[in-house]
């Protein structure tokens, strides 16, 4: 076979894998993403519905109910609260009135569904995601 | 008094390095033999400066200085000797301090075996490594001093992390560092071979060993901190897409990449640019590493407290480096160098096909990982990547990878007829074909990602077993030859590993009662209650459980919950038995009411084999080093 084929099947061959694997990204971002919404956006309405999404924001003082492996809790922005349940052990850090992000959906009555309770590891640490639905409260309070 | 000695020796440290960095260039450069051959001493020098620097800190840390504001904030009197010698790198200041000076470790292990290299050579390559060490010593004296002073000194320090006061800690860091910084020297290596224009398969020699030891070092810190993560966190997790980790498996991607791209650079003279572009890109890769994690960018589990001042010099840093080198790239990168000619079924083509996967591998993990960053940054949202972006990227990309890596070693240099490979390794496929029928049946639970993952693994290793008796008939085969076959074995273990905890785990989150019993995996686990047990620096309650199989116990496990003095925070620690072919895993979640606990028992099928997978790898690197054509060189050396 002549060399300049050859190089062009290899070339091909390499562009073959990249288009592959560009179709399975794009796929897989698009299934696989979980937007941030603060506390605020949730109570506006503005959270996606049916699909998988991430809030951040405090747990609230005395909000935490443990019913068998099922917790109830709250998330707040100090605007507005979100009423949270969770079946499972909960990670070390989390604790009442500290930062905390959580995944899952909204059911029907607004209650929020959490697969996941995310957990930083340090006790000093604010997942920079809670620090921002905290400030976007702020801003809104102040211009009402 | 002493932490000044330390913060004096690293200023002089810089100094030095400067010298390293630009005297032996230009002298390289204009030929004038005086400057270059200062790059030896200069390396020397820069070492035990930064060695002493480095004494210091540590002995700062053991004596409880607390007047130094690094030790104040990640120690105290309390802390067990062992974890405050890793605490010198539990931090952001030390853990830079450590990756110079394993840099430095690097240089002079790079000047003092490669004395029958040329000094022109050696003068480029220890310069780049001393420019390299430069920029960092500036951005710690600037910006991340170790030895800033409290005044007046505390007290008591704040303690470390109670998560990082772990055997993990003194080990994994280094290891992780060595592999991390270990591709400067290959990196160092492609730039020095652009410079001088000479590119030819001698530089490919030089710079095989350096990016394997690199690799070996990367490979099992990788491993350490996977591990330490599984027994540490509490979740009993393996790996779990975090960004951090990926910082530091796109670099092992990619290295991976090299080390086999070099091999044919070595052997047949090809490949040279993308090579050079391979070694350009490792070390890039290695920096953005230690940029997503030292700068705070990201959300991860080991987002401690960060500066994103920091960030902006290390961005800085890391678009200069990029930038010239790819400059110099462009400029003096050899054209048409695929080198010697190669038909379609050569190992040229497969180690070329090798690569394009893994490069695009790395480049999808890359994606994920910044693309949260990416979306911030044009303030369209924040929004988070999760581990089934990963998985379902990542695993058929890899798929077609193993299946080559059953067929590459057999092909030949140059041209090789295809047939006869498929001739000789029927009975390979047969295996494989076998073990994806069967070892799901035993297991007693059929699916086709775990019917893949066996086929591909008993592929590879069939392949491997097939290769070495019919090698080994035709004589002593060579130890590079040993250290592949073992190295891709480890990937075969590995991949075994993966899919039976991926298939066949079992976890369950329980609420249990003193005396209550909960299955898993065909055993009992037996809850006989929690008491009190003081510790060196921390209160736990200590569970008790028995571990019983057909009615007999076999062991008792002992979770514990801990209370560290200087912290609110309570820490999990598991308790697991660990077997050949399952891990048993036990952690206490918290007290509900009365005696209730929240319990969490997980049965984990062939665990360890993850790991055991990726020590065989670096085996199997380790063997590659040691081949007769490196020790020749050696022995020179030493006459």
């Amino acid at each position: 076979m002549k060399s300049r084929y050859k190089r062009a099947l290899i070339i091909a061959a390499a562009l073959i894998v990249i288009g592959v694997a560009a179709l399975l990204i794009l796929n897989a971002l698009n299934s696989n993403i979980a937007l941030y919404v603060t506390p605020s956006e949730v109570a506006a309405g503005q959270a996606p519905k049916g699909q998988v999404f991430r809030i951040g924001g405090l747990v609230k003082q005395g909000s935490l109910k443990r019913d068998g492996l099922t917790v109830h809790f709250v998330i707040t922005d100090l605007v507005k609260d979100i009423p949270v349940s969770y079946t499972g052990i909960l990670p070390d850090l989390f604790m009442e009135g500290k930062g905390a992000v959580i995944q899952g959906r909204l059911n029907p009555d607004g209650q929020f569904i959490a697969s996941e309770v995310l957990a930083k590891h340090d006790e000093n640490y604010m997942p920079p995601e809670a620090k921002h639905a905290l400030e976007q409260a702020q801003k809104s309070e102040r211009k009402e | 008094m002493i932490p000044e000695f330390g913060h004096y020796a690293l200023i002089l440290a810089f100094c030095v390095a400067l010298i390293q960095g630009v005297l032996p260039l230009i002298g390289a450069h204009q030929g004038r033999r005086e400057w270059l051959v200062l790059a030896r001493p200069a390396a020397q020098v820069v070492f035990l400066l930064l060695a002493t620097s480095f004494l210091i800190l540590a002995w700062s840390f053991y004596a409880n200085d607390f007047s130094v504001l690094y030790v104040a904030e990640h120690s105290n009197s309390q802390l067990p000797v062992i974890y405050r010698f890793g605490a010198v790198w539990g931090g952001h200041e030390g853990s830079l301090l450590l990756w110079i000076f394993l840099l430095s470790t690097w240089t002079v292990l790079v000047s003092q075996l490669s004395k029958s290299l040329d000094d022109f050579m050696v003068a480029r390559v220890i310069g780049v490594l001393g420019l390299i060490t430069t920029g960092l010593l500036l951005f710690v004296l600037t910006t991340s001093n170790p030895f800033e002073r409290l005044f007046p000194a505390a007290q008591d320090g704040r303690s470390l992390n109670p998560l990082l006061q772990d055997p993990g800690l003194v080990f994994h860091p280094p290891m992780l560092y060595m592999g991390y910084v270990g591709f400067s020297v290959a990196f160092a290596f492609a730039i020095a071979s652009l410079l001088s224009g000479r590119l030819d398969a001698a530089w490919a020699r030089w710079s095989r060993p350096w990016t394997t030891a690199a690799w070996i070092f990367l490979t099992l810190g990788i491993a350490l901190g996977s591990w330490w993560a599984y027994y540490e966190l509490g979740w009993g997790g393996w790996w779990f897409w975090d960004p951090v980790e990926n910082a530091s498996f796109i670099p092992w991607l990619v290295g991976t990449a090299l080390l086999h791209s070099l091999a044919v650079t070595e052997k047949r003279g090809g490949f040279k640019s993308w090579t050079v572009l391979l070694a350009i890109t490792a070390f890039s890769l290695s920096l953005l590493g230690t940029f997503l994690v030292r700068s705070g960018v990201l959300t991860s589990v080991h987002a401690f407290a960060t500066d994103p001042r920091r960030g902006i010099f290390i961005l800085i840093f890391l678009a200069l480096v990029v930038g010239s080198s790819l400059l110099l790239y462009a400029i003096r990168a050899p054209k048409n160098t695929m080198g010697g000619k190669f038909s379609l079924s050569s190992r040229e083509t497969f180690i070329l096909l090798g690569n394009v996967f893994l490069v695009v591998a790395a480049g999808s993990v890359l994606l994920g990982t910044l693309y949260p960053l990416l979306i911030d940054a044009l303030h369209l949202g924040k929004i988070s990547v999760g581990p089934p972006y990963f998985n379902s990227v990542f695993v058929p990309i890899m798929t077609p990878l193993l299946v080559l890596m059953g067929v590459g070693p057999w092909t030949s240099w140059k041209d090789s007829n295809l047939m006869t490979v498929v001739k000789r390794l029927w009975l390979a496929g047969l295996v494989a074909i076998v073990a994806a029928i069967l070892i799901p049946k035993v297991m007693g639970d059929f699916t086709w990602l775990s019917s893949m993952g066996f086929m591909l693994a008993f592929w590879v290793i069939a392949s491997g077993c097939l290769q070495i008796v019919r090698q080994a008939k035709a004589g002593l085969p060579t130890r590079s030859f040993i250290g592949m076959q073992i190295a891709h074995l480890g990937i075969a273990i590995f991949v075994i590993g993966v899919t039976m905890v991926g298939a066949y785990q079992e976890e369950k989150d329980v609420r249990m009662l003193s005396g209550e019993t909960v299955s898993v995996g065909g055993y009992q686990i037996q809850f006989q209650g929690v008491s009190d047990e003081p510790g060196p620096n921390y209160r736990a309650m200590r569970g008790t459980f028995s571990l019983m199989r057909h009615g007999k116990v076999e062991a008792v496990l002992h979770p514990e919950k801990r209370n560290y003095f200087s912290s609110t925070m309570p820490m999990t620690e598991a308790a697991i038995n660990a077997g050949l072919t399952r891990d048993i895993y036990v952690s206490l979640g918290e007290q509900l009411e009365d005696s209730a606990w929240a319990v969490r028992v997980y049965y984990k099928p062939f665990v360890d084999w993850i790991w055991g997978g990726c020590l065989l790898m670096a085996l199997g690197g380790l063997i590659a080093i040691t081949d007769k054509r490196y020790r020749v060189k050696l022995r020179k050396l030493v006459a």
